[in-house]
């Protein structure tokens, strides 16, 4: 596990929600390794650690984003970043979302809260090459209408439907309420020519993949991602076990196939 | 210089003429001594600190060191540490950050202490203990560079069993009383009426340089087949073992077992297993950062599956009960391991049988799980 963080300099800083902000960073000195979408860094905030974000944000020049949702010391932390701020980065590391599989099909996209995060550089991609895909969808949840991240931004993404849903309506939403998988049925796909890409909580995760397994999509492309506690994300402190699997190696993404069995067991 | 390679004999001199020759070769030499009521593995000065005339009794929860009178050196199984205190400290400082004048970071990788370690005396089942560390730490595709650094450093002079503990299973783990690969010279020791002497095979290049540096004689057939004959006898003579069954499927699908809830129930979740066995490997990270808040420094140390902060997701511990922890520890030894390691993360050793204060019994749970999976196919 010995990879040293390389620095990146807080280029930019954006609001999203209450909790959670996005930081757009640039290397210092030189970049990392081009990161893919779906894949995550070790980010380090000074005195205080160091977390695993994935990226929610690519650029050509080794620019990248992350979007923070602050629930603890290390995420409160690099929530609080200002511009100029210098952190520390290891990665690229673990599976990605691997969209250019999907060429020819179409593309449904399924997040809960943060987890649209780590999607929004594979929707940016789909929708950058129409002619490469089917019909892409994307369809968010969150908890209230203030924790849905990148509002503005989704409604000028030329989908061929976004949906969004909240739990927990405030006096101004006029969408729908309750779990994001009651959108399935609005979203144009074909079951059998889909390929899903899905990242939420666990329990959205199970509910959404299900449902698409029922609907007919295969589950080997029903592609999700899965968060463990990861103190190395080199395979080598045995934190992010989940069965088989270090989850840092061989996840955070994977697919249905595998995944089904393992989040089906308590407490594994 | 022509080295010896055949099998050659040393006396009890000559194994003090080894260990001076390692220490002028500016090596640090380790092995067995007794201390504080068992049997520790330290830095060794002379081949007279070795455990000469101590043996161990051993059963579940229970380690007791017994006097032996023939006053064998390596007639006792292993004790409370293994080497991956060495090679995969407790403790080890990573890297350290500085802020700049200029408002920056600065990041330093640590140079890993990393001393030319010899090696006096590991087990069969340690050797191939270190042959799993060294596929988890430096087979994938990210090195530890300290193990790694440490590791290749490192001689290997093993001691085959020839006296196995109450505890002991390594045979049913595939493995067994003798020294077979991964060693630099292998010793057996010998004790009767021709003498104490130590039988030496060699196993590298580096290992026959070092024999002829010391005293010894090419090995007479006697001593040969004595020394033969008693880790043969070892075999046979394993207090415990492991049910003959496909432990990796008879785990994978046990995860639902009753037998979980009645471990649970016993064990304390301590993790003393995970501190004394010689495969487990995990850490955890620690910032510690000094009072000028200008400096900040990353720390790994050992961690254990048991320690319900080892699953923390900020929502709470993926694994919260007690049975999901000791299924994660059993499970990931004897199943998981192989499909991320590449084989099994249990070489029957027995210390965490000998340590648990509860007395839990590796072999025994397996058994277990074995008579649930039966009646269950049974039903
Ligand atoms: C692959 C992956 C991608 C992710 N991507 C994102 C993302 O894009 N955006 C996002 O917001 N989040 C993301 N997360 C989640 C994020 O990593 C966690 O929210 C974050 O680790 C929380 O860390 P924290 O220090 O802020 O909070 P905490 O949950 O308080 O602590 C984090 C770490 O500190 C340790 N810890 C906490 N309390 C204790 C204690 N009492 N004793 C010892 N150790 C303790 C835990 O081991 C834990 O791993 C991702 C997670 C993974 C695995
Ligand atoms: S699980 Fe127990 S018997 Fe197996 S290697 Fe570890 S300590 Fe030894
Ligand atoms: S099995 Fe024994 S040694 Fe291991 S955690 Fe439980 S009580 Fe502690
Ligand atoms: S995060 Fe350390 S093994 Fe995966």
């Amino acid at each position: 596990m010995t990879a040293l963080p390389v620095p990146y300099r807080v280029a930019g800083r954006r609001r999203e929600t209450a909790q959670t902000v996005t930081l757009r960073l640039e290397p210092v000195g030189e970049a990392l390794a081009d990161f893919a979408p779906g894949q995550f860094a070790m980010v380090h905030c000074f005195g205080r650690g160091e977390i695993p974000l994935s990226v929610s944000s690519v650029q050509s020049t080794g620019g990248l984003a992350h979007t923070i949702r602050g629930v603890g010391a290390v995420s409160d932390g690099l929530c609080a970043a200002r511009t100029g701020d210098v952190l520390g980065l290891r990665g690229p590391y673990g599976t990605s979302w691997e969209l250019g599989r999907a060429r020819g099909r179409d593309v449904l996209v399924v997040a809960g809260g943060i987890g649209l995060a780590p999607l929004r550089p594979l929707i940016l991609s789909a929708l950058a090459e129409p002619e490469a895909y089917g019909r892409v969808s994307v369809l968010v949840g969150a908890r209230t209408p203030g924790d849905l991240i990148a509002r503005e931004e989704m409604n000028r993404w030329r989908t061929a439907c976004t949906g969004m849903v909240v739990d927990r309506p405030d006096a101004s939403w006029r969408g729908d309420v309750g779990m994001v998988t009651q959108l399935l049925g609005r979203a144009p796909f074909d079951p059998g020519g889909t390929w899903a890409f899905v990242c939420g909580p666990e329990p959205m995760i199970r509910a959404t993949a299900r449902e698409l397994a029922h609907r007919g999509v295969p589950k080997e492309r029903i592609r999700v991602s899965l968060e463990r506690s990861m103190r190395c994300a080199t395979g080598t402190c045995g934190h992010c076990q989940l069965g088989p699997l270090l989850v840092c190696r061989d996840g955070p993404v994977l697919g249905w196939d595998r995944a089904e069995r393992l989040l089906s067991v308590r407490e594994l | 210089m022509t080295a010896t390679v055949g099998p050659a004999v040393l006396d009890r001199d000559g194994l003090d003429a080894l260990v001076s020759a390692l220490a002028s070769q500016g090596r640090t030499v380790v092995g067995p001594t007794v201390r504080d009521g068992a049997i520790v593995l330290a830095e060794l000065t002379t081949a007279a600190q070795l455990p000469y005339g101590w043996g161990v009794e051993l059963a579940a929860g229970r380690y007791r060191l017994v006097p032996r009178e023939d006053g064998a050196a390596f007639a006792h199984s292993a004790g409370p540490q293994s080497w991956k205190s060495f090679l995969h400290p407790a403790r080890e400082q990573l890297w350290s950050a500085d802020r700049t004048p200029e408002g920056g970071l600065s990041f330093t990788p640590q140079e890993p202490e990393a001393p030319s370690y010899a090696f006096l005396g590991v087990r069969p089942c340690d050797l191939r203990a270190i042959a799993i560390q060294d596929r988890v730490l430096t087979g994938g595709r990210y090195e530890d560079t300290g193990y790694g650094m440490r590791r290749r450093r490192a001689l290997l002079i093993a001691a085959e069993c020839t006296e196995p503990g109450e505890t002991c299973f390594c045979v049913s783990t595939g493995g067994g009383p003798a020294a077979d690969a991964g060693y630099d010279l292998a010793l057996t020791e010998v004790v009767d009426e021709d003498g104490h002497r130590f039988l030496v095979r060699v196993g590298s290049e580096e290992g026959a340089r070092l024999l002829d540096l010391v005293p010894h004689r090419a090995a007479d057939p006697a001593t040969q087949s004595t020394a033969r004959g008693a880790v043969d006898a070892a075999r046979d003579r394993m207090g415990r073992e492991l049910p003959a069954v496909d432990l990796r499927a008879l785990l994978g699908g046990s995860l639902d077992a009753e037998r979980w809830d009645d471990v649970a129930a016993r064990c304390l979740t301590c993790g003393n297993c995970t501190m004394v066995c010689p495969t487990c490997f995990c850490v955890t990270t620690e910032e510690v950062t000094d009072l000028t808040g200008d400096h900040t420094e990353r720390w790994q140390r050992w961690d254990s599956c048991f320690d319900l902060d080892f699953s923390h997701l900020h929502e709470g511990p993926v694994r919260n009960s007690g049975r999901s922890r000791y299924r994660q520890w059993l499970t990931h030894k004897l199943a998981t391991w192989h499909d991320q390691f590449g084989s099994s993360g249990c070489v029957g050793c027995g210390r965490c049988i000998a340590w648990c204060p509860a007395g839990i019994d590796i072999t025994e749970e397996v058994a277990a799980l074995r008579a649930e999976a039966g009646t269950e196919a049974e039903r």
